[in-house]
C-alpha cells in the first residue's frame, strides 16, 4: 500500500461519512412516508386476490373451469376480496398517515 | 488511478460494516439510522463501481504494474477479453461478487425505501454483512499476499509484457459465463436477506415475496444464461464431446438453479393461498446456501474439477459463511414455526397448488441426487477413508426418471386452475395434449430407434404433451381475446401476452424447458461417437457419414504465442459432400515456466482444442483432434537443445538478447510446424453425430425470453400503482379479465 492510496482512502472515507451521516444530522421526525406493514400486507393480499379473480375468469372463458366449478369459486374469491378491502378500510381509518394521504 | 481503486476498496469495508451496524440500531426504532444504513449501501455501490472501473482501465491500458493485469492479460490480448479478464482471477471474481451484490442491494433498497419498515433493517444488516465478508476476503490479501485475493497488488518494476489470459478462457461464451453465473448467485442473496428480515421481524406474510420476486426471477434468468453458456463452452472448447459432464463445478451451478426454480413456483402458492411458508423460507435459504457452495467449489479446490481454480485460502472462510448461513437460518426458522403456519389447506389434489407441490418435490429430489453424486467423493472419504467417485453413470441412471416426470408436470401445471377443478373439466383440457403424446409415442415406436429406449420414449411423449398443452393455452387465450374484443390472431396474441405477462411468460419458459429436455434426451441417447486414429488420406465411417482425413494444417500466432496443429476432414453421406470440418489443437508457449524447454514447453504446458463443428437443426457433426506427438519427442528435444545452445549464454536483462532468443525460438517453432505439414504424424480424432443439440440452445433462449416477458412490468401493474379508492378499483379490476 502506498501513501497515495492511503491519502485517497482518507479523502474518500470523508466524502462517504458526509453522505452517509446526512440522515443522522436531521432531527427525528414522524414515519409518515413509510407504509404501514399491516396495510402493505393487505395490499399484497388484495393484489393477489384480484389476480386470482381475473385468472379464474380467464380460465372459465378458456374452458379450463366449467361453469359449475367457476361459480362457487368466484363467489368465494369475491367474498375474500371484500373481506380484505373491509380490513384495509378499517386500518386506513385508524392510521393518521394514511388518512392524511387519502384526505390530501 | 490504481491508488483510487485501492482506496475505494479499502474504504468499502468499514462502509459495509457500518451499514450492517446502523441497520441493526435502526431496527430498534430510530428510522434515521436505517436511512443512514441505506445510504451506506448506496455508497458501497459507488465505491465498488469505482474499484471495478479502475481495474478495467488498468486492463485496457496494459498497466502491468498491477499484478492482476500482468498475470491475466497481455498487449496482444483482444480488447473484449481484456474487459473480461478481471474475473478469470480469484481477486477479480471476488470483486465481481461484491460489486454485483452492492448494486443489487442498492436497487432493492431504493425500490423498498417507503416500504417494509420492520424487515428492511434486518435485510440491510444481512446484505451489509455479506458485502463485508467478501470485501474482507479481498482485504485479507493485503496482509497475506499468498491468498491472492487483493485485486490491486503492484509489481515494481512492472514487466514489459503480461502472461496473457488462460487459453481455455479465450472463448466468447467463457467471457460472459462467469458474470452471468455470479450475478445469479449474488442476486439470490436479495430474497434471502428479505426472508431473514421477515423471519426476524415476524412479518411472514407474502409482502417480502412481493418485493423480491422479481429479483429471484432475475437471479434465475442470469443463472440459466450462465449454465447454458458454460455448457456451450464445454461443447465447443473442451474437446471431450459433450456439453454436460456432471463435473462438480457444473453441478454446483445446477443445484441452485433447481431449487431457485422450485422457489419461483412455490412462492406463487404463498402469494395466493398463504400456504408453504416454511417451505418457501427454507427453499430460499437452501438456494442461497447452494449459491455460496458453488462459489466455494470453484474457489476451494476441495473437489476435482476441470473448472476449479485450485486450492486457495478463501475456501475455509467461505465454508464458515455457509455454516453460519445454514445454522443461523435453521435456528431462526425453528423459532418462528408458529408464525409460519399455513393460513389454508390444499382444497383438492386436482389443483394448481397440488401440481406445484409435486413439481417442487421433483426439483428438490433432483437437487438432492445431484448433491449426493457431487459430494460422494467427500462423503466416501469421511466414511471409508478412501475417496471414490460415482461419476456420470450414477447421474445418468438416477436423474432421467425424475427429469421425465418433471417434463410431464411442466405441461400439467399450466392446464390446471387454482384451488380445485372437476375431473370432467380436467378431462376436457387434458384430452388433446394426451392424444398428441400418444400419437408421438406411436410414431416414435413405428419410425425411430426410440422404441429400444423406454426412458427416451417417455420423455419425448411427455414433452410432446407439455408442448401441446402450452400451445393449447396460447390458442385458448387468443380465442377468448378475439371473442371479447375481435382483432387478428397476432394482435390478440400480443394483447393476451402483454396483459398477462407473468402467466404467459411462464408458459414460454416451460416451452423452452420442454424443448431443451427433448434435445438433451436425443443427444444423450442417440449420439453416435467414434474414436479414430487416422493419417492423411485415410477415412472411416461414423454413423451414416464417411469421414476422410484430407490434409494436416499448421498455424503460428506470434502475438498469442500459439502453435496450432489441425486437420481438414471431408464429410460425405452416400457419396455426396456434406461439410468440411477443421478441428485443431492449440499449443501455447511455456515460457512462463522455466522448468520447461523453449520448444517442449509448447507441448507440455497448456493446450486447448478447437472443435470442428457443423451445426444443424437435425443434429451436429462434431470433431476434435489430437496429433500423436509421441513419435516426435526426439525431434522436440533436439529442437530444445538447439535453441538452448544458441541462447544459453545471452545476458538475462538485455532486451536485445531477449528479442534475439524469441527470434531463435520462433525459427525453431516454424521449422517444426513446416515439418508437421509435410510429414504429419497420425492424429487421434473423436467424431460425434449429436442429434438435436442445437435445440438445447434454442430451448434455453426461448426460456430466457419467457423469463424476460414475465419480468417486464405489465401496463396493469403500472396503472395499479396510481389507482385511488379501493372500492372503485375492485369493481373496475373485476370487470377487466
Amino acid at each position: 500500500m502506498d501513501t497515495a492510496a492511503l491519502l485517497l482512502a482518507a479523502l474518500v472515507l470523508l466524502a462517504v461519512v458526509w453522505f452517509v451521516s446526512d440522515p443522522l444530522r436531521r432531527s427525528r421526525g414522524p414515519d409518515d412516508d413509510l407504509e404501514d406493514p399491516r396495510i402493505a400486507d393487505l395490499e399484497a393480499r388484495k393484489e393477489a386476490k384480484y389476480r386470482e379473480i381475473r385468472d379464474a375468469e380467464l380460465d372459465r372463458a378458456a374452458g379450463k373451469l366449467s361453469e359449475r366449478d367457476w361459480r362457487p369459486l368466484d363467489a368465494e374469491l369475491r367474498a375474500e376480496a371484500i373481506e380484505i378491502l373491509d380490513e384495509l378500510e378499517r386500518l386506513r381509518a385508524e392510521s393518521p398517515g394514511e388518512r392524511a394521504k387519502i384526505d390530501g | 488511478m490504481v491508488p483510487l481503486g485501492a482506496a475505494c476498496l479499502i474504504v468499502s469495508l468499514p462502509v459495509a460494516l457500518y451499514a450492517g451496524a446502523a441497520a441493526l440500531r435502526g431496527g430498534r426504532g430510530d428510522r434515521r439510522w436505517v436511512d443512514s444504513a441505506r445510504r451506506a449501501i448506496y455508497a458501497l455501490g459507488v465505491l465498488l463501481t469505482i474499484a471495478v472501473v479502475v481495474l478495467e482501465i488498468a486492463f485496457l491500458r496494459n498497466d502491468f504494474s498491477v499484478e492482476l493485469v500482468a498475470d491475466h492479460s497481455s498487449t496482444t490480448t483482444p480488447l473484449g477479453y481484456k474487459l473480461t479478464a478481471m474475473w478469470s482471477s480469484q481477486a477479480g471474481s471476488l470483486l465481481l461478487w461484491a460489486w454485483v451484490l452492492s448494486i443489487a442491494s442498492s436497487a432493492v433498497l431504493y425500490l423498498t425505501r417507503h416500504r417494509h419498515r420492520e424487515l428492511v433493517p434486518w435485510a440491510i444488516a444481512v446484505l451489509g454483512g455479506l458485502a463485508a465478508f467478501f470485501i474482507g476476503l479481498m482485504l485479507f490479501g493485503l496482509i497475506s499476499p499468498s491468498a491472492e485475493s487483493w485485486a490491486f497488488s503492484r509489481l515494481d518494476p512492472a514487466p514489459a509484457e503480461g502472461v496473457g489470459l488462460n487459453p481455455l478462457l479465450r472463448h466468447p461464451a467463457m467471457a460472459i459465463h462467469p458474470p452471468m453465473l455470479y450475478s445469479g448467485y449474488v442476486l439470490f442473496s436479495i430474497p434471502f436477506a428479505f426472508a431473514i428480515g421477515a423471519l426476524v421481524a415476524r412479518r411472514l406474510d407474502a409482502s417480502w415475496i412481493r418485493s423480491t420476486r422479481r429479483f429471484a426471477l432475475v437471479a434465475w434468468t442470469f443463472l440459466t444464461i450462465g449454465v447454458l453458456l458454460g455448457a456451450r463452452w464445454s461443447y465447443s472448447e473442451l474437446g471431450w464431446g459433450g456439453y454436460w459432464g456432471w463435473d462438480a463445478v457444473e453441478n454446483a451451478s445446477l443445484m441452485p438453479w433447481l431449487l431457485g426454480t422450485a422457489f419461483l413456483h412455490s412462492v406463487m402458492v404463498q402469494e395466493r393461498r398463504g400456504m408453504l411458508k416454511v417451505w418457501n423460507v427454507s427453499l430460499i435459504v437452501a438456494t442461497f446456501s447452494l449459491c455460496l457452495l458453488g462459489t466455494f467449489l470453484v474457489r476451494s479446490g476441495v473437489l476435482e474439477s476441470i473448472h476449479a481454480f485450485g486450492v486457495s485460502k478463501v475456501g475455509g472462510p467461505l465454508l464458515v459463511l455457509i455454516a453460519v448461513v445454514i445454522l443461523g437460518s435453521v435456528a431462526l426458522i425453528a423459532s418462528r414455526v408458529d408464525d409460519l403456519r399455513s393460513e389454508r389447506r390444499i382444497d383438492s389434489l386436482l389443483s394448481r397448488e397440488s401440481i406445484f407441490l409435486v413439481n417442487n418435490l421433483l426439483l428438490v429430489g433432483l437437487c438432492v441426487v445431484v448433491f449426493w453424486g457431487t459430494f460422494f467423493p467427500l462423503i466416501s472419504e469421511a466414511v471409508t477413508g478412501t475417496r471414490s467417485s460415482v461419476g456420470a453413470p450414477f447421474f445418468n441412471r438416477v436423474v432421467p426418471p425424475l427429469a421425465i416426470l418433471l417434463v410431464l408436470f411442466t405441461g400439467i401445471g399450466p392446464l390446471i386452475a387454482w384451488r380445485r377443478v372437476s375431473w370432467e373439466a380436467a378431462w376436457k383440457i387434458f384430452r388433446w395434449p394426451a392424444l398428441v403424446a400418444l400419437a408421438t409415442a406411436v410414431l416414435l415406436v413405428a419410425l425411430s430407434d426410440a422404441r429400444g429406449d423406454p426412458l427416451s420414449l417417455a420423455l419425448f411423449s411427455f414433452a410432446a404433451f407439455a408442448l401441446a398443452a402450452l400451445l393449447g393455452e396460447f390458442a385458448r387465450g387468443v380465442s377468448v381475446r378475439r371473442a371479447l374484443h375481435g382483432g387478428s390472431v397476432p394482435a390478440a396474441l400480443l394483447a393476451v401476452v402483454s396483459r398477462n405477462r407473468r402467466r404467459y411468460g411462464g408458459y414460454i419458459v416451460h416451452a423452452g424447458i420442454a424443448i431443451a429436455f427433448i434435445a438433451v434426451a436425443a443427444s444423450s441417447a442417440f449420439q453416435t461417437t467414434r474414436d479414430l486414429r487416422l493419417s492423411p488420406g485415410q477415412s472411416a465411417t461414423v454413423g451414416d457419414y464417411e469421414v476422410d482425413y484430407v490434409e494436416p494444417t499448421q498455424q503460428i500466432d506470434a502475438g498469442e504465442q500459439r502453435l496450432t496443429f489441425g486437420a481438414v476432414l471431408e464429410v460425405t453421406r452416400d457419396g455426396e459432400p456434406v461439410t468440411t470440418l477443421r478441428p485443431s489443437r492449440n499449443y501455447y508457449s511455456g515460457m512462463s515456466d522455466p522448468a520447461l524447454g523453449p520448444i517442449s514447453g509448447f507441448f507440455e504446458g497448456e493446450t486447448t482444442s478447437e472443435v470442428g463443428r457443423r451445426d444443424g437443426l437435425g443434429g451436429d457433426l462434431w470433431a476434435a483432434m489430437q496429433p500423436d506427438l509421441v513419435a516426435w519427442q526426439d525431434e522436440i528435444r533436439q529442437a530444445d537443445r538447439r535453441v538452448l545452445a544458441v541462447t544459453r549464454d545471452l545476458p538475462a536483462d538485455d532486451p536485445e538478447a531477449a528479442t534475439f532468443a524469441n527470434d531463435i525460438q520462433g525459427l525453431a517453432i516454424r521449422a517444426l510446424a513446416e515439418s508437421y505439414a509435410s510429414d504429419p504424424p497420425p492424429a487421434n480424432f473423436r467424431v460425434n453425430v449429436n442429434p438435436l443439440v442445437v435445440w438445447i440452445w434454442i430451448g434455453g433462449a426461448i426460456g430466457v425470453g419467457g423469463a424476460l416477458v414475465a419480468l417486464w412490468p405489465s401496463p396493469e401493474a403500472r396503472r395499479r400503482r396510481v389507482a385511488a379508492a379501493d372500492a372503485a378499483r375492485l369493481a373496475r379490476d373485476l370487470s377487466r379479465a
